[in-house]
């Protein structure tokens, strides 16, 4: 389990190449550095070899010897974000049940590969360990790096902010393990930072602005003006360019885009400019705490009670949280917005997963525990196609998967860019809530084929597998 | 003009409440003499007593109804408050103003919270280093917010304003612009007021009553005050008290604008220091100008035509402003000579 | 009986050091510390809190913006890495130096002022730092993601110098040894014992001396003619400098620099590090940090599974009675054990835990030998 880094790969010959860059560096050592080496490796060795030797045929980082597998679940534990990752958590802890064959099944059941028999992976029990990414990048990989180097995990997964996903991901690729991403909704993830240890189910902020925009021309016509405040840091500036993209080309007009603080608790002074800039749109790129302040203090500042260039003045945020959007309460009444998934979708999946879900815990999975619980699921079901747990064979089996009932209708993971594409939920705060979890309506389930973009639009390089 | 006039209504409501806070942090910090990292908490706990005693009057009557299944096959829970089963419409109206009801009970608990904090912990540490004295108030801190966060979650909960201040008022139409050129929401502008009366009465109270004369003596110079046969230490037991309910009652009155959840104090803390600091140690008055200053300074900051100018202007405003004023002015605007420079 | 002079005592306190540093791995397996990266984390963060001691703890001038100096470091040294070389050993000189220079520039500003209006100035100018890094600095910093290295990254001298490039990312090394796992906590433990020394060896000198005394009256200092702020200065750079030197070491261990690093919140780790260790004394720094990490990272990894098996010599009942309570204080309530802890040692040890060690040696000496001699010296250990 232990690990000794360039130690390892002098004393072991048997890495597998996969990082040819390392091994072209370590055939330019001269003599001399090579004897300081070897010391070092002594000592390395002197302080760790009990535990080198237990993993000294591995043929990937941290392959699992015993009878069990470990997975790390990394989620917000502290911080703005705990209650999504105690969500995560639950579901995670759900889908581990599912894997070894406790419980109902969940949407084992419903789901198209029926690879997974609910006796563990590859005859292995799953295992898990815990850590809190405080949604912090530094936090995350050093909890990251503990499962990994302490605790023997052979994927990492979780989270609620793409900075901290990209973050881990990062780490997940330098130390050869697979990500399978959390909540992350920026372009960045499968984008620019992608990398080829990483996959994300989660939609991110190109697909939520091919959905939006048609339900916001049927809605509001193409003859408006929108103002923008944007979350400033890279989610933000990635929903306003996509929801401007796309707006912008059916006619809209984008009168000014301003950046907001990140944490600005009080948005006053970024809102009464709104009151009279010309605007008939308030797009608020916000998420989380920020969504909820923004978005009361924008009503209360009577902005939907407004009537600009003889239309009524609208409200839009992109991004739907349910569990955030509670925080909001009345405000979020009819006010347009787009989500990965939903616990009132009717389809088979869905209804299985609420039903162990609200049974295990006693009230409905937010979007964050779908997509956490289908990335555990995904992951246990490639590694079983696989035959292995090597994150290459892994990624492959994942690599153009297409698969179908896990509430999204017929999905696939994107070789390109290990991406999920499935349709994507536009929905609505609801105006009549029948319960506390009852905040959004579905009104229209986009189809895949329109939120689909080439893989090349979004720049990045997944580079090659590590096998650590 | 209309949006100027706007932003300094923003800079003044945003004032308001960095003046309240500020206000009771100078209290402590500025003439007890205690670096007090526990004043956040007590904003925070404030703003959760309007949560506790919303969450009071919704408690509900749980009913199964076997009819209809919620999604995951369990019976639907019909929920009724009892409030309402009780009193009808009245206890409707007592649930829509549970914000304002909440100064009620903020008061005597913020009150007790404070005395106990100084009597058991507070007291013990005047004469102890500063650093020790952010140690144990950190720590309590992250003591107080983590009850909460178990008690409540993690997530924002709203607090909506009585339904009769929901709305805004046309202050443009009242100083004789167009119709809706400078609206502004009730609830704000009842802020302010509320923090102009609370800010008042603090004076009042230290200016006019014999207390208040004692407790300004005993700032001033403890030690002759203690010589005279006077119990300053109870006083300032009372001083300590009362600046947590200075606190809790900002909280109280924010909720509306800001739903409160348990990080929310560590989020005011720093911007507080810095308020107090730029107003000057040991200076009340300081303190209440420079929460002003400072609040309608980061609104000019954050209009369009600034911003385009200077670049995230509006991100660091409060804090350049800080460095100028202190390296102006080395103790602040009002500050007084020897408190707290070693 | 040998009397120690404060020499021997330095020296065996360096032994100790090191032989602590090069067995960590053995001796915080017990605990569940033992893997590469918390000892790396206890390393830098230690060389962090000796550093803000050697301002804080000397000169009495407490900071509240130092982990600006740290993320200047490691924003320098990931620079150094994409334009440079993957080599660690510029990027380690580059980011002390520019962390220096940055604290050459923002020390000349604030330390005109003192005490609280001292902490304020700092802390302003970290939070301008850090906002700006956030936001508007992004083509430097890469904002809220951090900045990491890429693909095409130009790296000068490696190319000058013949390393091929591979399909994958780089990674950082010491002349081919790679810096992540065990090899990096030992380079990471070697600086940590070079800059203890150096430490030791200020704590000891003339200028150390002179720092003291301006802590104890400034005015004082001030009437025999004497300027203070030079020493000062000095002192403030050199803590910039440890913070650099931490922030570049963070940066090679694990190549990615974030804005959130100089966030308020992280000045306010290092002195509640220094404070909890013991302000003033050599170890107490390194100890706070340790305690500090430990938590972070071992204390929220503890769920309701582990619990359970902890417990699971209890009767069931009994067992689930106990998990649900220390459940509040592990995993996701780790923040409340930690407040807990601040709390309970500066009411009980009012000198942080250094004070705790030197209180439990006493009474060990005490009841090894019945005269009790020894009281003084520990107390000089204690106050170092």
């Amino acid at each position: 389990m232990h690990y000794c880094g360039a130690n390892r790969e002098i004393l072991l010959g048997s890495r597998i190449q996969f990082n040819s860059e390392d091994s072209q560096l370590m055939s330019k050592i001269d003599n001399s550095k090579r004897k300081f080496l070897k010391t070092s490796a002594i000592i390395g060795v002197g302080v760790s070899a009990p535990l080198i030797f237990t993993n000294a045929h591995a043929a990937y980082r941290n392959e699992p010897k015993g009878s069990t597998v470990t997975f790390g679940f990394n989620v917000p534990q502290t911080g703005a974000y705990a209650d999504e990752g105690a969500d995560e958590l639950r579901a995670y802890e759900l889908a581990v049940q599912h894997i070894n064959g406790e419980g109902d099944g969940g949407m084992l059941n419903t789901f198209s590969s029926k690879a997974l028999k609910g006796n563990g992976i590859n005859g292995k029990k799953v295992v898990y360990v815990t850590g809190d990414t405080q949604t912090k990048s530094d936090a995350a990989r050093a909890s990251a790096k503990r499962m990994i180097e302490k605790d023997g995990a052979i994927m990492i997964t979780g989270g609620s902010s793409s900075g901290v996903a990209i973050a881990v991901q990062g780490l997940c690729q330098e130390a050869g393990v697979i990500f399978m991403a959390g909540l992350t909704h920026s372009n960045d993830t499968t984008g620019k930072d992608k990398r080829a240890n990483g996959f994300r189910h989660f939609f991110n902020t190109e697909m939520t602005g091919a959905a939006l925009a048609p339900v916001l021309k049927n809605n509001y016509g193409t003859d408006r003006v929108a103002y923008h405040l944007t979350a400033d840091y890279t989610w933000g500036w990635s929903q306003e360019g996509s929801i401007r993209k796309y707006t912008e080309a059916m006619g809209w007009k984008t009168v000014q885009a301003v950046k907001t603080p990140v944490g600005a608790g009080d948005f006053s002074q970024y809102i009464t400019p709104v009151l009279n800039s010309g605007a008939d749109v308030l797009v608020l790129n916000h998420y989380g705490k920020d969504m909820v302040n923004s978005l009361t203090q924008a009503v209360q500042f009577g902005l939907r009670e407004k009537t600009v260039n003889g239309k009524q003045f609208e409200i839009v945020v992109p991004l739907y949280s349910r569990l955030m959007a509670a925080g909001a309460g009345e405000a979020v009444k009819g006010i347009f917005g787009s989500t990965n998934w939903h616990w009132s979708l009717q389809d088979a999946g869905s209804q299985a997963f609420v039903k162990s879900f609200g049974q295990a815990y006693g009230f409905p999975p937010s979007q964050a525990a779908h997509t956490t619980y289908c990335q555990a699921l995904l992951y246990a079901d490639a590694c079983q196609r696989a035959g292995t747990f090597m994150p290459s064979q892994v990624g492959k089996a994942l690599e153009g998967f297409k698969f179908d009932g896990l509430g999204n209708g017929p999905t696939e993971y994107r070789a390109e860019d290990h991406q999920c594409f499935k349709d994507v939920l536009v929905v609505k705060g609801k105006e009549n809530p029948t319960s506390k979890f009852d905040v959004l309506e579905v009104v229209e389930v986009t189809p895949r084929a329109q939120v689909e973009y080439p893989a090349s639009m979004l720049g990045g390089n997944l580079g090659p597998y590590n096998n650590g | 003009m209309d949006a100027f006039l706007l932003q300094v209504l923003n800079g003044l409501d945003k004032g308001g409440a960095y003046a309240l806070i500020a206000l009771g942090l100078t209290l402590v910090f500025g003439t007890l003499g205690v670096v007090n990292f526990a004043h956040g908490a007590l904003f925070m706990l404030g703003s959760f007593c309007a949560v506790t005693l919303q969450s009071l009057l919704t408690l509900e009557r749980v009913v199964l109804d076997p009819e209809r299944l919620t999604a995951w096959g369990t019976p639907m829970e019909i929920r009724t408050p009892y409030i309402v089963d009780w009193f009808g419409d009245f206890g409707m109206t007592l649930i829509d103003w549970s914000v304002p009801l909440a100064i009620l009970i903020a008061i005597p608990i913020m009150l007790l919270l404070g005395v106990i904090m100084e009597r058991g912990l507070i007291r013990h540490f005047y004469k102890r280093l500063h650093a020790d004295q952010i140690l144990v108030t950190f720590g309590l801190a992250i003591v107080l917010q983590e009850i909460v966060k178990s008690q409540f979650g993690a997530n924002p909960i709203p607090q909506p304003a009585p339904a009769m201040f929901a709305g805004s008022a046309d202050i443009g139409l009242m100083l004789g612009f167009a119709e809706n050129a400078v609206v502004y929401p009730w609830w704000r502008i009842i802020y302010l007021m509320f923090s102009g009366v609370v800010i008042a009465s603090v004076f009042a109270f230290l200016q006019f009553t014999t207390f208040g004369m004692v407790v300004r003596a005993g700032m001033a110079d403890r030690e002759t005050v203690g010589l005279l046969g006077i119990d300053i230490d109870r006083r300032f037991t009372i001083v300590f008290g009362l600046a947590a309910v200075v606190a809790g009652l900002a909280g109280v009155m924010y909720t509306p604008i800001l739903s409160p959840d348990y990080h929310m104090g560590m989020d005011f803390l720093v911007l507080s220091f810095v308020v107090v600091v730029v107003g000057g140690m040991g200076s009340l008055g300081g303190a209440v100008a420079a929460g002003f200053l400072l609040g309608i300074l980061q609104s000019f900051a954050s209009m369009n035509e600034v911003n385009s100018l200077i670049p995230g202007i509006d991100q660091v405003v409060i804090y350049l402003i800080a460095v100028v004023v202190l390296l102006i002015r080395p103790r602040g605007l009002f500050g007084r000579e020897g408190v707290m420079e070693n | 009986m040998i009397k120690f002079n404060v020499k021997n005592k330095d020296h065996i306190l360096l032994i100790g050091f090191i032989i602590v540093v090069a067995l960590a791995p053995v001796i915080f397996a017990p605990i569940g510390a033992g893997y590469p990266d918390l000892l790396q984390k206890f390393a830098i963060f230690g060389i962090f809190a000796i550093g803000f001691n050697i301002l804080f703890g000397l000169t009495g001038y407490l900071s509240f913006g130092h982990a600006a100096f740290l993320g200047v470091g490691s924003y320098t040294a990931v620079w150094t890495f994409k334009l440079l070389t993957m080599n660690v050993i510029p990027a380690l000189i580059l980011s002390t130096l520019f962390a220096g220079l940055f604290a050459l520039v923002i020390g000349f500003i604030v330390l005109r002022r003192s005490g609280i209006y001292f902490s304020i100035l700092t802390l302003a100018f970290a939070q301008m730092s850090y906002n700006l890094a956030y936001s508007v600095l992004t083509p430097i910093t890469n904002g809220e993601t951090g900045l990491q290295l890429a693909l095409h990254d130009a790296r000068v001298l490696d190319g000058v110098f013949g390393v091929t490039r591979g399909e994958g990312l780089p990674s950082t090394t010491l002349f081919g040894m790679a810096m992540s796992g065990w090899s990096g906590y030992y380079f990471c433990g070697v600086v940590l014992i070079i800059m203890f020394y150096i430490s030791l060896r200020i704590f000891r000198s003339p200028f150390g001396m002179m720092l003291r005394a301006v802590k104890s009256n400034q005015n004082r200092m001030s009437y025999t003619g004497l300027n203070t702020r030079p020493y000062t200065l000095a002192a403030f750079v050199i803590s910039g400098m440890y913070a650099g030197l931490a922030g570049g070491l963070m940066a090679i261990t694990d190549p990615l620099a974030g804005a959130e690093r100089m966030q308020w919140t992280a000045s306010g780790e290092v002195v509640l590090m220094t404070i909890l260790g013991g302000t003033g004394t050599l170890l107490g720094p390194v100890i706070g940090a340790g305690v500090i990490k430990y938590f972070e990272n071992i204390f929220s990894s503890f769920n309701e599974g582990i619990l359970m098996d902890a417990f699971s010599f209890l009767p069931e009942m009994l067992q689930h009675a106990v998990v649900s309570i220390t459940g509040l204080f592990v995993g996701e309530g780790w923040h409340l054990t930690l407040g807990a802890l601040f709390m309970v040692i500066v009411i009980f040890l009012p000198g942080g835990l250094m004070e705790g060690i030197a209180r439990i040696g006493n009474v060990t000496r005490r009841w090894l030998k019945p005269k009790p001699v020894a009281t003084t010296e520990a107390d000089a250990a204690a106050s170092e």
